[in-house]
């Protein structure tokens, strides 16, 4: 018997209520040490999806399972421990510095009434360290730009120990430098730790230098799934995102790359 | 460095400084008023104490409105803090929120028709202003939970500002019906005034207090996380709704019995929050401690000063306390806004 993936989901469906389902019938597994990418356009259902592997919502119908473990019979505090979340955004209603924000990641191993500990600190400062913010970690989180909250969110996730890492979009606020900058970030921490993550993204050139499968929705339904390279195709470009594109490999960096060209009609 | 134990060590700084600071308060604010005392005298144990005048005065006149500002000192800014953590919204506080007006009209209508509804051990009028308060942050939950669906936090509080006139009007139609001597009463009492002469209506009001103060002690972790969003705070392991559930109890049970016990004193539960951010950074575990103590030290200051500026004439503690914070409100949100 093969081992459990990381994260799968079985035949999900969801709504946030009304007839319209924003998740109908989704299977899709997460083997562990990948980095998986889930393509779709807006309202395709990519955020719900996050959510129910995150545990934050419960699919209607259908399981999601961690480890072969399924979610809904693990408490908050044990889900966190095994995946954390980097929303797309974050913003901050006081003035944390960078260090505290990353030491919330550790409330799901410390006690009501206990308090950081040294080694708490310790893993703080190798989070910050992973993420290339070491020398931020006295600042105000409200001051930090985008890039640097994005990565400081990141240490935080990883502060919180667990084996999987969904991520929602985190390039979307980004100019061109900090999107490179994070895609190399995650890039890292999948090959040195083995974070197995799950990230969200309209960037189609960063889902295919980044991730190793990826995960196609259409309003709320899996349109194809598999290797980057077998299902991010022309073909699928236009029937997801009704745009033809130009797929190749590009001649200076070996690695596929999407040049779109213009809207079907 | 010792930023190794880095929470530790400003917990026990932040306690020790505030501790320190608000017992010095606690115990040189008897010793000012009309009859002159000396400290030296009033803990004289060579003197019994029947025969010592300045240890009753002390002890039996000053000390319980003392011990009573710095209760509801204490109560409002810790619920102050709860509010603006929450609302992810730093201009939400008991008054902001309508959640003070609540408890004003609890307590109003238990004073002005004599109702005799004690339960639990807690006396009428802190239970009608629970009530009141509970009442009225039940209006503003729902406010908060349609949020979630977009509503922003202006409007929220633009809800708290309608919801404080509006149980300011029944507050008022309350004082018309009732019979003059009532009304003088209660407008007096309105004002904010500490006027407390035993310790019995303090005893009453511990009660909700140290309850709210022991769950709220559990919480500050999952304030810090809640601030920063709900489900931000759900991926970290808080189970938010049961959190926020039992914070927003005990913050509207702290001001109900800070209400019944002083009135409603403006101003205090927004003031004091910002001035402890600005001394010991955001952390909640630092802050609500502290707050709970700089509140103490900053009703029992203000009332102080409501007993003495003006000779014989005693403004209620809610005059101070508005003058004061009004200018400060005002600043904050300019700061919010610009």
């Amino acid at each position: 018997m093969p081992e459990a993936p990381a994260l799968a989901a079985a035949h999900v469906s969801f709504t946030y209520g009304g007839e319209r389902l924003v998740l109908d019938d989704v299977s899709a597994g997460v083997a562990r040490g990948s980095i998986v990418g889930l393509l779709g356009p807006n309202g395709s259902g990519k955020t719900t999806l996050l959510r129910l592997l995150a545990g934050t919502r419960t699919p209607l119908r259908g399981e999601i399972a961690i480890e072969g473990v399924p979610v809904r019979s693990l408490s908050r505090r044990e889900l966190a421990r095994r995946i954390a979340v980097v929303p797309q955004e974050t913003h901050s209603a006081f003035d944390f510095t960078a260090i505290e924000i990353v030491l919330m990641g550790r409330y799901a191993h410390l006690g009501p009434f206990e308090l950081e500990g040294p080694d708490d600190m310790a893993i703080a400062r190798e989070a910050l360290a992973a993420t290339g913010t070491a020398a931020l970690a006295r600042r105000r989180f409200a001051t930090l730009s985008g890039g640097e909250k994005q990565r400081v969110v990141i240490a935080s996730a990883l502060a919180q120990a667990s084996d999987v890492l969904l991520l929602d979009e985190p390039t979307a606020s980004l100019d061109l430098g900090f999107q490179l900058e994070i895609a190399s970030v995650l890039a890292r921490l999948n090959q040195e730790r083995g974070v197995t993550m799950v990230v969200s993204t309209h960037d189609l050139n960063l889902a295919a230098s980044l991730c190793s499968a990826l995960v196609l929705l259409k309003e709320g339904r899996v349109l194809a799934e598999g290797a980057t390279g077998d299902v991010l195709t022309a073909s699928n470009i236009r029937s997801l995102y009704g745009v033809d594109a130009d797929v190749a490999v590009h001649p200076r960096t070996g690695r596929v790359t999407v040049v779109p060209v213009g809207r079907v009609h | 460095m010792a930023a190794s134990t880095d929470v530790r060590r400003r917990l026990a700084v932040t306690i020790l400084v505030f501790g320190a600071a608000t017992a010095i308060v606690c115990l040189l604010a008897p010793v000012v008023g009309s009859t002159p005392i000396r400290l030296s005298r009033v803990f004289d144990r060579t003197v019994p104490f029947a025969d010592n005048v300045d240890a009753q005065v002390f002890f039996i006149a000053r000390l319980p409105r003392v011990v009573a500002a710095a209760l509801v000192g204490g109560a409002l800014s810790v619920a102050g803090v709860v509010f603006q953590a929450l609302l992810r919204n730093p201009l939400a506080s008991p008054d902001t929120l309508g959640v003070s007006a609540g408890a004003t009209l609890g307590a109003m209508v238990a004073i002005t028709f004599h109702l005799d509804l004690a339960a639990f051990g807690i006396p009428a009028v802190p239970l009608a202003s629970f009530i009141g308060s509970a009442g009225a942050l039940g209006i503003v939950y729902a406010m908060a939970v349609a949020r979630r669906r977009g509503t922003s936090s202006t409007v929220l509080l633009l809800a708290g500002v309608a919801l404080t006139a509006f149980l300011g009007a029944i507050v008022r139609f309350v004082q018309v019906i009732a019979d003059f001597t009532d009304t003088f009463r209660s407008v007096r009492w309105m004002m904010g005034s500490l006027d407390v002469a035993s310790y019995a209506p303090i005893a009453a009001a511990l009660v909700p207090m140290a309850a709210a103060f022991i769950v709220l002690g559990a919480l500050p972790r999952v304030l810090d996380l809640i601030s920063m969003g709900d489900e931000a705070a759900e991926a970290r392991g808080v189970d938010v709704r049961r959190a926020e559930r039992a914070a927003l109890v005990s913050a509207s049970l702290a001001t109900g019995a800070a209400v019944s016990l002083g009135g409603p004193i403006p101003f205090v539960g927004i003031v004091v929050p910002h001035i402890v951010r600005l001394l010991v950074g955001a952390d909640h575990r630092l802050v609500l401690p502290a707050s709970a103590l700089f509140g103490a030290s900053f009703v029992v200051v203000c009332d102080l000063v409501a007993r003495t500026a003006f000779g014989a004439v005693e403004l209620p503690v809610g005059t101070v306390t508005a003058v004061i914070g009004g200018p400060f409100f005002l600043w904050l949100l300019y700061r919010h806004v610009a």
